[in-house]
Formats: C-alpha cells, sequence, structure tokens
C-alpha cells in the first residue's frame, strides 16, 4: 500500500485558492474529464465501479435538488446544501469498509448514501422530526454534529477505542472525522489532532475545503494551506482535488490504510467549493462573486466523471438516461415519503436522553403523558 | 372539476414573518410543474426562488411583485385539475401529519406549538389564590420534591406568573388568521385582569420597542392596530404626531447641537440635553488641553492646483494605481511629507516633563476623519516610506475604517503630523487646532475654479487654500512657512517633488 506522502510546499502561498496549477494537487481526473496518472496514488476501480460512482453522485445531486426545494416549500426547516461537494463525499464514503466509522457534520449527505442511510433518515431531521434517525451503530456512521468541529474529538476518541479494543495498535478500523475548513479554526480540532497524533490513533481527518466559513473566504482563514498544517501536530497532510472522486477515493483509501496499520492520523485536504448556498438561510450572492460560481463550474464533479465515462466508451446515453431516471423516482420518493412523515409523540423526547431509562425520565414522561391526556376530557 | 390549491409563503430563513414578492416567474394560465420556480421572494435574509410544490395550472397570483406579504398567507392559486389528481374537497392534512390537527386545537407546524385552530378545552388550573400565595414568598424547595408528582412548586424562587400565558410566536405561522383570533381573545381577557395585578407588557415586536424607545414613545400610551393589538412602528409614529425625527434622533445623527425655532416664548422642553461623553468628550479634552498649551500660529497660503489636478488625471489612469482612489487628498498628503522630510523639526513634540524637543524620524500621518461617532483622527503609520500607490491603499483603508466605526485605538494613537480636509465639506479653509502631542496640521480646503493670474492673463484656474497651524513653542514663523510653501510648491507644480 502507498503511504501517504508528506506534502510539502516551498512556496508560500502557492497552495492559495482559485488558482489552476496546484502542483500539490492530487488528481486523478481532470476537469476536462482526462484520466491522468499520479506518482504516489493509483487508484484501480472497474468499469462497473465507475458507473456506480457515477450513479452515486448524480443521485446525491438529486437528492440535495429535491431537499432544497422541499425547504423552499415550506417542508423542510433549513437544508445544508451539498452542491459542488459531491466528489469529495462519495469518495471519502465509498473508501470505507464495514469496520470503518465515520463521524459527519451536518453536510455528509453523501457519505450518508455511501453508507447506506436512508435519505428520508437525513431529512425528518431537518424536518426537525428527530435528531437524526438512522442507527449509528449498523450503519457506522455517526449522527450528524452541529456543533462545528466537536465531531472530531469523537472521532479521535472512538479511534483510540479501537486501539484499546484490539488490544494492537491499528486494529480492526478506522475512524474518519469529516470537518469543513471554517472548523480548523475550532479549537476542538485542533485538540483532536494533537491527542490523535500524540496516540497514534487510527483516523483521518477528512476536510473539505469549500472556501467558505459561511461567508468567511478561506485567505482570511488560514495563512498556510490547510493541508500543510498537519506538518505541526506531526502526522502527514495531503491535498486532493475534491472535484475528483477518483483522486478522493485512492487518497482515502490510502489514508484509512495508513490508520489501520497503525502508522497514525493523516490530514486529508478536499480541495472543493461549495456551489450553493451555506445552508437555505444564507445568500450566498451578498458575499461572493458570480465570475468565481462560474469558474467552479467548470471543475463541476460530476460533468468531469461523466465525460470520462462517455468519451472513453465506458457508459453510453442508455446508461445516463436511466440514472436521470432513478433520480426523479428517488425524488418522488422522498418528496411523498417527507410529506407523509408522521409527526413526532412529543413522549419521544424522553425516549433517548440516556441508553438506558431513568426513574426520573420515566416519571416526568408519566407526568407530560397525565398533562397531554388532560385535553382529553 | 377543478382542484385547487394555494401556496402559502413559507418560512424560507429559520424564524422569518414576512417576505417581500419581487417578481413572478410566472402567469396565470401558464402550466407548471413540480419544482418550477414560481417567483421571487427577498426576506430579512436572502433573495430566493420559491419552487412549486405542484404540478398544475395557475389560477391566481395574489399578491403583486412589491408586495409584503406574512408568512403562512397564500400567495397563488394552482389548480391541479386532471383525473388522476387526488380529488379533495380538504386540503388538509390528516392529523399527525405537518399541517394538520395536533393536539389542543392547533395545526401541526416545523418548529414551534402551532396556531390554535379552535377554543380549545383548557386543562383545569390551580386556583389563582394558590398561584398568589406561592408567588409572594421566596420558595424553598425540599430536596425530596425534585422531579417528583404534578405538583412541585417551580424551581424559579419568583414564581412567574402563572395565568398570563406567553405570547405565541408560533413558528411557521401557519393559519395566522386562527392564531389572531386566538390571541385576540387572550389580549381581551388580558385586559380583564384582577385588580392589583401588573399591567400587561404592552406588545411589540423587538426592533419596534427599540424604535419607541429611541423616540422617547412609552409603548404602555400608545394602542396597537397590528394582529392581536400589537403595536406597529406606524402607531408609535402615530403615538408621536407628525411622525417626524424627534431632535434626540437628528441630535444623535449629526453629533452637533440642536437648534430650536426661536419664535415662541419660553425655552422649556425645548432643550436639548446631551450628555458629554465618549468621542465627544474625548475630543472636548484634547481640544482644550492642545489649545491651552500649546501656542498657536496659523499661516494661510492660497495656490493654483491646476496642475496637479491634470497629474492626477494621468495617474489614476496608471496600472499601478488601477482600483485605487487617487484624490486630491493623496498629492496634499504626498506633498506634506515631503516637505516634512526636507523639514523635519515640524513632526516633533514638546516633551514638557523631560524639557526635549522630540524630533521624529517617522511620519505617522494622521487625518481628521469625520465619523457616526464624531470626529476621531486615526493615522498611518510610517507612511513616509509608502509609494503613492500604498498611501493611496492605506488612505482608502483608513477612512473606510473610520466609517465604519470600527477604527482601533492603536490607530488612533502616536500620530506625528495631521491633515484635516475641510474642503470635502465646501469651505475654503480653517484655523485648525493641534492634535494633542503634534506640532502641526495642515488644513486643506475646498478647490474651486477662480479667476486667477496665469502667465500674465486672466484664466480660470483650479484654486485651493491651505492653512498650517504649528506649536510656537517649537517651530518660529521662518520654518512653518517654509514649510508651508513648500507644501504649496509641489502642489502647484508637482515636478518640483524632484528637488525636494
Amino acid at each position: 500500500m502507498t503511504a501517504v506522502r508528506e506534502m510539502v510546499d516551498p512556496v508560500p502561498g502557492a497552495g492559495a485558492p482559485h488558482l489552476p496549477a496546484q502542483p500539490d494537487l492530487v488528481q486523478l481526473l481532470t476537469p476536462e474529464g482526462e484520466r491522468v496518472e499520479h506518482p504516489d496514488y493509483a487508484v484501480d476501480v472497474t468499469d462497473d465501479e465507475l458507473r456506480s460512482l457515477y450513479r452515486d453522485l448524480a443521485l446525491v445531486r438529486r437528492w440535495d435538488v429535491e431537499a432544497t426545494a422541499l425547504q423552499r416549500q415550506g417542508e423542510l426547516g433549513i437544508w445544508a446544501s451539498l452542491l459542488g461537494q459531491e466528489a469529495a463525499q462519495i469518495g471519502a464514503g465509498r473508501a470505507l469498509t464495514d469496520q470503518d466509522m465515520a463521524f459527519p457534520t451536518y453536510r455528509e449527505h453523501g457519505v450518508a448514501w455511501a453508507r447506506g442511510v436512508d435519505p428520508l433518515h437525513v431529512i425528518s431531521l431537518f424536518r426537525g422530526n428527530d435528531l437524526g434517525g438512522w442507527d449509528p451503530v449498523a450503519t457506522k456512521f455517526n449522527l450528524y454534529t452541529v456543533v462545528i468541529g466537536a465531531q472530531c474529538l469523537h472521532a479521535t476518541g472512538y479511534a483510540m477505542g479501537i486501539q484499546r479494543d484490539s488490544g494492537t495498535a491499528g486494529g480492526d478500523g478506522a475512524a474518519i472525522a469529516f470537518l469543513g475548513d471554517g472548523a480548523t479554526s475550532q479549537g476542538e480540532v485542533n485538540e483532536a489532532m494533537i491527542w490523535a497524533a500524540t496516540f497514534d490513533a487510527p483516523v483521518v481527518f477528512f476536510c473539505q475545503n469549500n472556501q467558505y466559513a459561511i461567508s468567511v473566504p478561506i485567505e482570511r482563514q488560514s495563512k498556510v494551506p490547510l493541508f500543510r498544517r498537519a506538518a505541526g501536530f506531526g502526522f502527514p497532510g495531503v491535498r486532493v482535488d475534491g472535484n475528483d472522486v477518483l483522486a478522493v477515493l485512492a487518497v482515502t483509501r490510502a489514508a484509512l490504510a495508513r490508520a489501520r496499520e497503525g502508522s497514525g492520523p493523516t490530514f486529508i485536504e478536499a480541495f472543493t467549493y461549495r456551489m450553493g448556498a451555506h445552508t437555505t438561510s444564507d445568500d450566498p450572492t451578498r458575499y461572493r462573486l458570480a465570475d468565481e460560481l462560474e469558474e467552479w463550474k467548470l471543475r463541476d464533479p460530476v460533468a468531469r466523471l461523466k465525460a470520462y465515462l462517455s468519451r472513453s466508451g465506458k457508459a453510453d446515453a442508455d446508461f445516463f438516461a436511466g440514472v436521470e431516471a432513478e433520480g426523479d423516482e428517488l425524488a418522488v420518493r422522498i418528496r411523498k415519503g417527507t410529506l407523509e412523515m408522521p409527526d413526532p409523540a412529543g413522549t419521544e423526547m424522553f425516549d433517548h436522553v440516556y441508553a438506558e431509562q431513568t426513574d426520573e425520565i420515566a416519571a416526568q414522561r408519566a407526568e407530560f403523558l397525565a398533562y397531554q391526556e388532560g385535553f382529553a376530557s | 372539476m377543478p382542484d385547487l390549491r394555494q401556496f402559502k409563503l413559507p418560512d424560507v430563513g429559520e424564524g422569518l414573518t414576512e417576505g417581500e414578492i419581487l417578481q413572478w416567474l410566472v402567469a396565470v394560465g401558464d402550466v407548471v410543474v413540480t419544482n418550477q420556480p414560481l417567483c421571487e421572494v427577498e426576506t430579512a435574509k436572502a433573495a430566493v426562488e420559491l419552487p412549486s410544490p405542484y404540478a398544475g395550472t395557475v389560477v391566481e397570483l395574489l399578491h403583486e411583485p412589491g408586495t409584503t406579504v406574512d408568512v403562512g398567507a397564500p400567495i397563488i392559486t394552482i389548480d391541479l385539475g386532471g383525473d388522476d389528481a387526488p380529488a379533495a374537497d380538504d386540503d388538509t392534512p390528516a392529523a399527525g401529519l405537518i399541517g394538520g390537527p395536533a393536539p389542543g386545537g392547533r395545526t401541526s407546524v416545523l418548529v414551534g406549538y402551532g396556531p390554535k385552530n379552535t377554543e380549545a378545552k383548557r386543562r383545569p388550573r390551580h386556583s389563582s389564590a394558590a398561584v398568589a400565595e406561592r408567588a409572594t414568598a421566596p420558595q424553598v424547595i425540599p430536596e425530596a420534591d425534585y422531579g417528583s408528582g404534578t405538583d412541585r412548586p417551580p424551581l424559579l424562587a419568583t414564581a412567574p406568573d402563572a395565568t398570563s400565558k406567553p405570547v405565541r410566536h408560533g413558528g411557521l405561522e401557519i393559519g395566522r388568521a386562527a392564531e389572531q383570533h386566538a390571541t385576540d381573545a387572550e389580549a381581551a381577557s388580558a385586559q380583564a385582569v384582577a385588580p392589583g395585578r401588573r399591567a400587561p407588557r404592552p406588545l411589540a415586536k423587538p426592533p419596534v420597542r427599540k424604535y419607541a424607545k429611541d423616540a422617547g414613545v412609552d409603548l404602555a400610551t400608545v394602542t396597537g392596530t397590528g394582529a392581536g393589538g400589537v403595536i406597529t412602528r406606524a402607531d408609535v409614529d402615530a403615538a408621536r404626531g407628525s411622525g417626524a425625527r424627534t431632535p434626540a434622533e437628528v441630535a444623535a445623527d449629526a453629533g452637533t447641537v440642536v437648534r430650536f425655532p426661536a419664535a415662541e416664548a419660553g425655552t422649556e422642553g425645548r432643550e436639548q440635553r446631551i450628555p458629554i461623553k465618549g468621542v465627544r468628550k474625548h475630543t472636548a479634552a484634547a481640544m482644550v488641553s492642545s489649545a491651552f498649551t500649546a501656542p498657536h500660529v496659523t499661516e494661510f497660503l492660497t495656490v493654483d492646483v491646476s496642475r496637479m489636478m491634470a497629474l492626477r488625471t494621468r495617474l489614476a489612469a496608471r496600472p499601478e494605481l488601477a482600483g485605487l482612489r487617487v484624490s486630491p487628498l493623496l498629492f496634499v498628503a504626498k506633498a506634506l511629507l515631503l516637505a516634512a522630510h526636507r523639514h523635519p523639526m515640524v513632526n516633533s513634540s514638546w516633551d514638557d516633563a523631560a524639557q526635549e524637543i522630540v524630533v521624529k524620524d517617522y511620519v505617522n500621518l494622521g487625518i481628521a476623519a469625520a465619523t457616526p461617532r464624531g470626529l476621531i483622527v486615526p493615522n498611518i503609520k510610517d507612511a513616509g516610506r509608502l509609494s503613492l500607490a500604498e498611501l493611496a491603499g492605506a488612505l482608502a483603508d483608513l477612512t473606510a475604517t473610520a466609517r465604519e466605526g470600527k477604527t482601533s485605538p492603536t490607530a488612533m494613537s502616536g500620530g506625528t503630523i495631521t491633515i484635516t480636509n475641510v474642503g470635502v465639506f465646501g469651505v475654503d479653509t480653517g484655523t485648525p487646532i493641534l492634535n494633542p502631542g503634534e506640532s502641526a496640521i495642515l488644513a486643506f480646503g475646498a478647490i474651486r475654479e477662480m479667476p486667477w493670474v496665469h502667465k500674465g492673463k486672466i484664466k480660470v484656474r483650479q484654486v485651493t487654500q491651505l492653512a498650517l497651524s504649528f506649536d510656537h513653542r517649537i517651530i518660529d514663523g521662518e520654518l512653518g512657512s517654509r514649510f508651508l510653501a513648500d507644501i504649496g510648491a509641489v502642489l502647484h507644480d508637482p515636478g518640483v517633488a524632484l528637488t525636494l
């Protein structure tokens, strides 16, 4: 297995965003859809896998479009769009094995999809019906964490648990923490990295640098390219083209393998772009220019793989039409499922406070039930 | 058989109450599909397109563009038509679904309790006597009572008023009319509270409260005309008469003393007393200190700056100055820096304690700025070392920061010499008072087209006036005059700069 090479950028500021030529950027598929090789990262995927990667990208985007529309129709309280970050998420999600445990932010719909989480379980969170309807143990996908960066501590702690459970460094699986560029300024994230480094914890920090911490551009968040910060903590950092699903897959697989081998953490900076708003409550036109978006449209993660598949003859028009039809079916299922989602019972708030119900909470639950029944007579 | 559905304005941004319809993207008669953009709506947070939740034919657009619509109000009617459309006489969702009936006669919504649709049956309450008894004395809560039984006393030592219900802000506020009905009923019952009880707090949204407070209007004296008796901005305006700005507001904006008409006799109520604090207090102390410590001399010079203005136009087109504001002030600043380099003594301060004159080798160039908070004098550190482009950038930053009220204390300390650009107010010049700790200040007046003797003929030229005040303890008339003359020479003929 290829070791993750520590990428050192000798030129200060050479990693500034919006510069097309970046020598440190790991890329296996150019924005034009040309397959290229990288000295350190190879990816071995069959044509079937390529097509299924495309299917994942396209369906996740369709889900995101439908959820955004549902919010605009008053059916969701809020939605955090992943538009533009599909490849980073699908690439990372598909690199995970059944043993690995993922700790997402609130935008990791693509990873959720790759882990087999039902989109409606994610939707129910944004509809305010529950705090995430999926089983984090069964899916190996933790509940969405809204507190910025907190999941990095959870992932590091989980990774240290893997170490201790197995009795040997590394053990069976690895943990992966997802974070955004803005989270790198958080204390928890830095603390997590220090602990992870100290204990060689089997954890991968997967940072999607989507260029904005809500409205604050990356230039005002960091004086150095984010991946170079890893050197300060004492583990490798690598910058990958976050809009290239193959490169993300290769880099994440290598980092996870390194973690499982007991060689410690890796920081991955998936260099990408949030093409939509931060959430549906945000208006990006107030802080960024349209030409920037146009520039990133040329690097679209879905279009890039489509171009490669059709040019190389690995997929034909029927395949793409099939995926599109499947996307429309998914959208209908999501819409119908959302509108028919039952209102949660008020008593549910007592059910998940502790793993085991306490007498005190049981009493509160009974009291609440009696209160509700007071309306019935 | 038409199957009409109305799309109600949703809360598109977590807690919004209204939105303005910017434009319709469909017209009556258009056939629309699900998620097709219907209109563009601007809210307090963002301008967004609303996609259609229905597929059908547009029957009616319920609001003109430019109208502000409450969240929850219908904005468009769409006919689902067709035989395969679900035949529904009533588009209210079933119980247990969002939009459907919920316990307590409410409508289920995404956020909050939801509006009440009916006169809901109330759960019997404790007698008000018992409540009053509880509310009178601080509560001692026996430990054993924590979390037990339904008759647990409130944990707060001063019990909240248990009979006055908090006003609901029902999240999405779907079915606002129903809620208003409920609120009206409650408002009526609140009026009839027992004697001795505190009058209910007048209903108004926080911005309106602030508005009323600023305007000096007591909300208790205002009758609300909004939904449920809520006091609106217009009510506040009406309550204070004409709706004109109060003297306090004007004074706060201008930072100046307010003048009142002298026509009527008597002065009671016609004087405004503004506390001396903040920037005003600081400015006053600085001015007094300066005026009574440093003996001021002021000299004047009138200069033909036509060549400088021509040069300004040429320089503004140069790539190194692209995007920068090439203002006359920039040239005055540059001229002053060149002259100060030639006459370092003007860039000095009087250290009375040490009985020394401190001559500075660096120029921290102060620029007097009128800001919403008052006069401040931030300075550009080591301005003498900056290129023209850097100086232009620094000036722009300094001005923008000052206007935003974000000037840091560091930026305002350590100044060595100052320019005050009174010309921007259209005046010719003045006798500026030194910034404390400095020895010279240059006032720069308006640039006007004036008749001027140029090459022996009277021509229309661009002319300005400079006034230099200096500390006569340090600077003699000769030095002050030479310094001012050098500045004037550079502004008259920028080529002179090569000789300085």
